[in-house]
């Protein structure tokens, strides 16, 4: 981030305030931070940290995908029925062979892998159809992902009706499942441990191949990407794929996490995801947005809320002060890319 | 030298029932530079869309090397040979000047882009051309016309058979337009077919071998640059001769009416110290490269951008145009440079386009629209103007860009203006549209208004200002009789201070 940014040259007043300004939002969370602190000095533990970490890592995964959505100048709102589709496919799968109202009672075993492709083969079809309808009719990813985000729902209740208890919600997971997702490895949170390989996955597709330079180019100047002879229409679907499998490794994860699944699952994790990636710089005028970017923006999402908690504050007043985060960071986001006249 | 690289034949494309180009040809051969010449909207840029791809022609044929083609998008376009310099910077600023030199066609190694190779390439390119910049760069820190030379580049890198260059030169300095050249004899002399689009006539005539002129989406002719001379071309051009262009100027400059002291801009692009008058009834011209700040005059004049300095006096009155509202009630009117996108609503209808500007004066008592006197003034407009109109509840955009240019001229004649900043009035109009719209400009400034006016075409300046003021680089460079210059003195005014740096960097 800027803040760490080398200048050489003796700072004039102006560049302070442009500093400060470019910086504001960053300046004005780690304020609440250092309050929590104050407040709480507790909150300075490992153990706060490491729950912290574990929050942020599903969030991350996500934030991932929208991130590239929001890169190409969209957004997707589908993301929180995504993520609760994978959810309860995946949960449904995974159930122990004890467990009293299983979804498929005669379903034996499986290995982990094949529920986690599964979820993420449909979660890269159902992603996958938004980018079409956004690739060939034009039609500004808002849009179709909000109808995608109301027919998917109707989809996954169906199915989530569909299993042998009926509508009930999904428990009772194989222990492997679990452990899986919420074990620890050398004392490494295996969420942490994830979040970190989806990281590495993510930087290397966005900085070193031609997906990720079509990616900005796109994101940059539709046109320009266009007329010399960037593949727009291919490279929108692959956006909203990926997309789409990084939804399923999140609702995969987020089942296990929870320790269950319902049609419900998911909803509303589109805004914090989107919200993290404005605050982390990835614009929504297009073309611009870092993965580091994508980790800072979660992570100080996730300390806020966690510290807010930890200190007591009321839940409503939570909402008040996120809201208004975002509201700063977008604002402050628009100054640094219009043009001033 | 008698062979046919390139030929286009009967190539015909329609936009929503206008017939943008009818059964037009052009034949480039190998190692030669054709000019295609005709006024703006005469086709130039779409024919050569339609080459490229961008567009898909409705009628006629392609042939490369004898190969019938018919590109589906540019991309089918470049992998064949044929790249194209756009006129609009295509560019993404965001990113780097290898990574837009090579876009859409990254270097791999395995499953990555080869960054060495991307920037050795790049390098090795520039030196051909003897440019000197860091191919890490991001666009956004280049000058235009160092973003300009970056596109050139970037066309030269596809190895193609075929360049076109689509008005190239509108932002380099005298220097950069040299360097130009030489790049396109060397292009030349390894047998590229070069098609070159220009309203600079020196440059035609410098550059060309042969030259193919349309008009109004139709071809005229094609004839070797040693058969012609400037008054051929432009008369192939008009299709009329060049004194019959304009109307007479029958405004008299009457007493100072606008005066604008010593104006600087807050924010970039920067315009500096800029002083002028404007007496009543006169028509000032202001003319410029692209990128020497005309626009950002007559908008800092109309209050859109931030004054850091500099007093503007209407009748020897200080006044302020804070806003572009300010600004209308001090009865300043606007005529903004994209039609399209700032000018018109495209989808209301004629009413609604021409009343809007003055729509609070069309409230009743009770805060209601009066439909009645809103058609009556349209009315009015229309028929002073003499705009074609199939009908008032007619969608504004399917009218032709004169008639559309006259509606919103109507629209700010009704607020009344004193003082009128029209910014490219005659842009994609055609040329019997554009008599019309200079002898309304005159008429307005007959009946005692005050006209400023921004074009890039030299003959239309001196066609119907009484002077001209030059910008260049920010700065005014010089104020001219219309009378006494020459388009040669105006070209050097425009060039004067390129080289200057702007203070602001």
């Amino acid at each position: 981030m800027a803040l760490l940014g080398k200048k050489i040259q003796p700072m004039t007043k102006e560049d302070w305030k442009e500093l400060l300004l470019k910086n504001a939002i960053l300046i004005v969370i780690f304020l609440i931070i250092i309050g929590i602190i104050i407040k709480e000095p507790a909150f300075l533990s490992t153990t706060v940290m490491r729950n912290i970490l574990t929050q942020s890592a599903v969030r991350l995964i996500l934030a991932f995908g929208v991130g590239g959505i929001i890169i190409i100048q969209g957004t997707d709102l589908s993301l929180g029925r995504i993520v609760g589709f994978s959810a309860i496919i995946s949960g449904s799968l995974l159930q122990r062979l004890d467990y009293a109202s299983r979804f498929y009672p005669d379903l034996q075993p499986l290995p982990l892998i094949v529920p986690l492709l599964i979820s993420c083969a449909a979660c890269a079809v159902v992603s996958g159809v938004s980018g079409l309808v956004v690739a060939k009719f034009k039609i500004h990813p808002f849009l179709a992902t909000l109808g995608m985000m109301i027919t998917l729902y109707g989809v996954m209740s169906i199915y989530f009706a569909s299993g042998d208890p009926g509508p009930q919600p999904i428990g009772g997971f194989d222990n492997r499942y679990t452990n899986f997702v919420i074990g620890t490895t050398l004392g490494i949170p295996n969420l942490v441990i994830y979040a970190v390989i989806v990281s590495i996955v993510v930087w290397i597709l966005w900085n070193k191949t031609t997906f990720g330079k079509n990616l900005y180019a796109i994101g940059g100047n539709p046109e320009a990407a266009k007329v010399s002879g960037v593949n727009v229409f291919k490279t929108t679907i692959i956006v909203f794929i990926i997309a789409g499998i990084l939804y399923g490794i999140g609702g995969f994860l987020e089942a296990a996490r929870i320790g269950s699944a319902n049609n419900g699952t998911g909803n509303g994790y589109e805004l914090d995801a989107i919200a993290a990636c404005v605050v982390g710089g990835i614009s929504f005028s297009g073309g611009v947005g870092k993965v580091s970017g994508a980790i800072i923006g979660v992570l100080l999402f996730t300390i806020i809320s966690y510290g807010m908690t930890f200190i007591g504050l009321d839940q409503y007043y939570q909402y008040i002060i996120k809201g208004a985060i975002i509201v700063a960071a977008v604002a402050l986001d628009a100054k640094r890319y219009i043009k001033k006249v | 030298m008698n062979k046919i690289l390139l030929r286009m034949k009967g190539v015909t494309k329609s936009f929503s029932g206008v017939k943008v180009l009818d059964d037009v040809q052009l034949s480039v051969r190998p190692g030669t530079v054709h000019s295609l010449m005709g006024e703006n909207g005469a086709g130039k840029s779409t024919l050569m869309k339609c080459l490229f791809g961008i567009y898909q022609k409705d009628a006629g044929e392609i042939y490369l090397e004898d190969n019938p083609i018919n590109f589906t998008d540019p991309k089918h376009a470049l992998e064949h040979g044929v790249s194209m310099v756009h006129q609009e910077l295509n560019q993404v600023i965001q990113r780097s000047i290898s990574d837009n030199i090579r876009l859409g066609r990254y270097p791999t190694k395995g499953l990555f882009i080869d960054e060495k190779k991307m920037k050795k390439d790049t390098l090795d390119l520039f030196e051909k051309i003897d440019i000197h910049i860091d191919p890490a760069m991001p666009l956004h820190k280049l000058s235009v016309a160092q973003r300009q030379m970056v596109e050139i580049t970037k066309a030269i890198s596809y190895n193609a058979k075929i360049i076109v260059f689509d008005e190239p030169t509108s932002s380099l300095t005298d220097k950069e337009v040299a360097m130009l050249f030489s790049i396109i004899q060397k292009l030349k002399k390894q047998g590229v077919g070069i098609v070159y689009i220009s309203h600079k006539m020196d440059e035609i005539f410098q550059i060309s071998d042969e030259v193919t002129v349309l008009r109004d989406g139709k071809y005229i002719g094609t004839d070797c640059v040693e058969n012609l001379t400037i008054d051929k071309v432009v008369n192939m051009m008009v299709g009329r001769h060049l004194e019959q262009r304009f109307p007479e100027k029958t405004n008299t400059p009457g007493e100072v009416h606008l005066s604008v002291k010593n104006i600087t801009t807050k924010f970039d692009p920067q315009i500096h110290n800029i002083s002028f008058d404007v007496r009543r009834g006169e028509i000032l011209g202001i003319a410029g490269l692209v990128g020497a700040g005309r626009t950002e005059l007559i908008e800092s004049i109309f209050g859109i951008r931030t004054i850091a300095s500099g007093e503007i006096y209407l009748d020897g009155k200080k006044i302020v145009n804070s806003s572009p509202t300010e600004s209308i009630k001090n009865r300043f009117a606007f005529l903004t440079e994209e039609r399209r996108a700032t000018g018109i609503y495209p989808l209301a209808d004629i009413t609604f386009n021409t009343t809007i500007s003055n729509i609070n004066s069309y409230k009743n008592k009770a805060g209601f629209l009066q439909a009645k006197k809103m058609l009556i003034d349209t009315d009015k407009q229309v028929a002073a103007m003499r705009i074609k109109i199939p009908s008032k509840k007619e969608p504004i955009r399917s009218l032709s860009g004169g008639n559309q240019q006259k509606v919103i001229i109507g629209r700010w004649l009704l607020t009344n203006p004193d003082i009128l900043l029209l910014d490219e009035p005659t842009r994609g109009i055609d040329v019997g549209a554009k008599y019309e719209i200079y002898q309304l400009i005159i008429n307005l400034a007959q009946s005692g208004k005050s006209v400023i006016i921004v074009s890039s075409e030299m003959p239309e300046l001196i066609g119907i200002t009484n002077r001209i003021l030059v910008m260049s680089n920010g700065y005014v460079s010089g104020i001219v009789e219309t009378e006494k210059t020459t388009q040669q003195e105006i070209f050097q005014l425009a060039s004067k201070y390129l080289h200057q740096k702007r203070e602001a960097i």
